[in-house]
């Protein structure tokens, strides 16, 4: 029951991150509800760049491991490297798809 | 005031990941969208790296190792996204999701590794032996959220990496008898033995006597651990990369986006619990939003291919048994067409409709394919483009495809458009599609894709069909059209035999 007792401490702390959480799942599947299924894969690809975002939580793991643990940094480092191709391969390859969306518009007008 | 400064950091971070996702679902705004959420996130990442301090107002070091970090993978990120042909955007998204699950992989073993490294080895309990006290700041909960976002994290991280092979060409589907319950028999032992390890670890220290002892980091440790625990820790990780690999593993490389699309989601799971692990709001609204949305577009996908998303998971098992079940009662006769007749068909035709499917990718086949057109364009004969919404199984993909070859886009008309042309066209030439159309979905209610609009191509005079073999298509349905008395067969691989095409045209 320890464990239950823990939940309720842990809910009554973070009120807000819950709030978050919910609110978050809602807006999610609100704000994407109506897209065309041609934007389904850059969509995808834009989404995969945003979940990047766990980039700082390996910022703040490398930044608080001690300096003389060579093991835990290069965990740390391949974290923070992996990251960050999530992050910008996945900007610039969506950037890419929608490149050729744009060039589809002008043709179609001239 | 660095604090405060770091909270509107993150602000604008969640805000702009919300009106970048709104903006990515529009045509006209999706370019500008992606850009919004890609400076949200570099505001996110530098707050983070200068203004961030932990519960004791530390702030953050290793700032070498960070930035080398940082700029290695922007390197290697940038050149590799800009290097990727267009064709391979899909395997390329895959591996940029496997990254980010093996990132929050990392962070959580990281999190694990810090709790045990500063835990105080205590010898004296003997019913527990080598029991070491923890940093009072640990919990079950604590547990919970590092196990948690670790696994989902290692499940993307295989899945992508087996989807990445998959599109690529360098695995192949795997199937056996009994390999949904395998894999379910998996996803249950891997679930119950989550649960049962953050239930029993940490060990509450009243269990060995010990309550309230200081430890050197200044908090006062309640919980300790066992080595067994560390080594069970380790377990996991590989049980959850190992079911990460069986669960794609039989998915057909056709399906692969929707696959990845769920990855997707799952990883923006795993941003989210490392947003708990560190209160951090930008990783949980991150995530979450990702969630929740990947999750979505997931089931869109799966509805524009008129499918079930459990029948694309679990496809590969249901199709044996179709394919056997129909093998029996359909097999009608073709007929073939040699490349000399098909030429000829095709260069005294006034009309011809090209109508491109998954095997033109497949086979790179789409620059042979423009200049098929533009051989049978001098000649006089009109040729365009039926583009099937999921032509390919991934929306928007023959578009991509064929723009890469320079293919204008008033060439490429829409099904509907498509379907009221081929009434007055000569000859329809399908290059590597089959599901999109075949006849079954307007006539057969039992098959599986009833239902699903098709692109008609049976109203038009002569059909030829470019395929690899007769072996039905993914759906694992047969495809009656193939048996039609106005249809041949013009077997072999797409490129090839648009190479073969274009070479008999020019000597006519």
């Amino acid at each position: 029951m320890e464990q239950i007792q823990h939940l309720l401490h842990w809910f009554t702390l973070h009120i807000e991150m819950v709030y978050i959480v919910i609110l978050s799942i809602f807006l999610g599947i609100e704000v994407i509800g109506r897209v065309p299924s041609v934007l389904h894969t850059p969509l995808m690809s834009g989404a995969n760049a945003i979940h990047g975002v766990v980039i700082i939580g390996a910022i703040i793991v490398m930044g608080r491991v001690d300096a003389g643990n060579y093991l835990a940094l290069g965990i740390g480092f391949l974290a923070v490297v992996l990251g960050t191709l999530n992050v910008v391969g996945g900007f610039v390859v969506t950037d890419r798809m929608l490149e050729m969306f744009k060039k589809k518009k002008t043709a179609a007008k001239n | 005031m660095g604090f405060s400064l770091l909270t509107i950091a993150y602000l604008i971070g969640s805000l702009t990941f919300i009106i970048g996702l709104k903006m990515l679902s529009h045509p006209e705004s999706a370019r500008k969208g992606n850009l919004v959420a890609a400076f949200g996130m570099t505001i996110s990442i530098f707050a983070t790296i200068f203004l961030y301090r932990d519960e004791d107002g530390h702030k953050l070091h290793n700032y070498v190792w960070i930035f080398g970090g940082l700029v290695v993978g922007t390197i290697i990120g940038f050149i590799a996204a800009k290097k990727v042909k267009m064709t391979s955007m899909p395997e390329m998204v895959s591996l940029f999701n496997g990254m980010g699950g093996a990132c929050a992989m990392l962070i959580s073993i990281l999190e694990f590794k810090h709790i045990t490294d500063h835990a105080l080895v205590w010898e004296s309990v003997s019913n527990l032996p080598g029991f070491m006290l923890i940093s009072g700041d640990v919990n079950h909960l604590h547990m919970l959220i590092i196990v948690v976002g670790m696994v989902i994290g290692s499940v993307s991280f295989a899945g992508s990496m087996i989807a990445w092979g998959k599109l690529n060409g360098k695995i192949k589907d795997v199937n056996y008898n009994g390999q949904t319950y395998v894999n379910l028999a998996l996803l249950i032992g891997l679930v119950s033995l989550c649960a049962w390890y953050i239930l029993k670890t940490p060990i509450n220290g009243s269990v060995a006597g010990i309550i309230g002892f200081t430890m050197t980091d200044g908090t006062v440790a309640h919980y300790g651990m066992v080595p067994s625990q560390i080594y069970l820790f380790y377990g996991i990780i590989a049980l959850a990369l190992v079911y990460g690999v069986m669960f794609v593993l039989p998915i057909g490389g056709a399906d692969m986006p929707v696959v990845i699309s769920l990855l997707n989601s799952l990883t923006g799971m795993a941003a989210a619990f490392g947003g708990f692990l560190y209160g951090n709001q930008v990783m949980l609204t991150g995530g979450i939003l990702v969630g929740a949305a990947g999750t979505l577009l997931t089931l869109l996908m799966c509805k524009a291919m008129n499918r079930s998303l459990q029948n694309v998971l679990l496809g590969a098992f249901g199709s044996n048994n179709a394919k056997a079940a129909d093998g029996a009662k359909d097999q009608g006769n073709y007929k073939e067409i040699s490349i000399s007749d098909a030429a000829t068909v095709m260069a005294y035709a006034n009309r011809v409709m090209i109508v491109p499917g998954y095997g033109l990718a497949v086979a790179q086949a789409q620059h042979t394919c423009h200049e098929l057109e533009k051989l049978l364009e001098e000649k006089g004969v009109e040729v365009k483009y039926a583009i099937h919404p999921v032509a390919g199984r991934m929306p928007g993909h023959m578009n991509v495809l064929l723009a890469e070859a320079d293919v204008s886009y008033e060439k490429l008309l829409e099904m509907e458009e498509a379907n009221d042309v081929f009434k007055n066209t000569d000859v329809v030439l399908i290059l590597g599609a089959n599901d999109v159309v075949n006849p079954a979905a307007k006539n057969d209610p039992s098959s599986p894709i009833y239902g699903m609009p098709i692109l008609e191509v049976e109203t038009a005079k002569t059909v030829i069909v470019n395929k690899r073999s007769m072996k039905p298509g993914y759906a694992g349905i047969e495809n009656d059209l193939f048996f039609a008395p106005k249809t041949s067969m013009l077997f072999g691989d797409a490129k090839a035999a648009l190479q073969k095409l274009v070479t008999e045209i020019k000597s006519l």
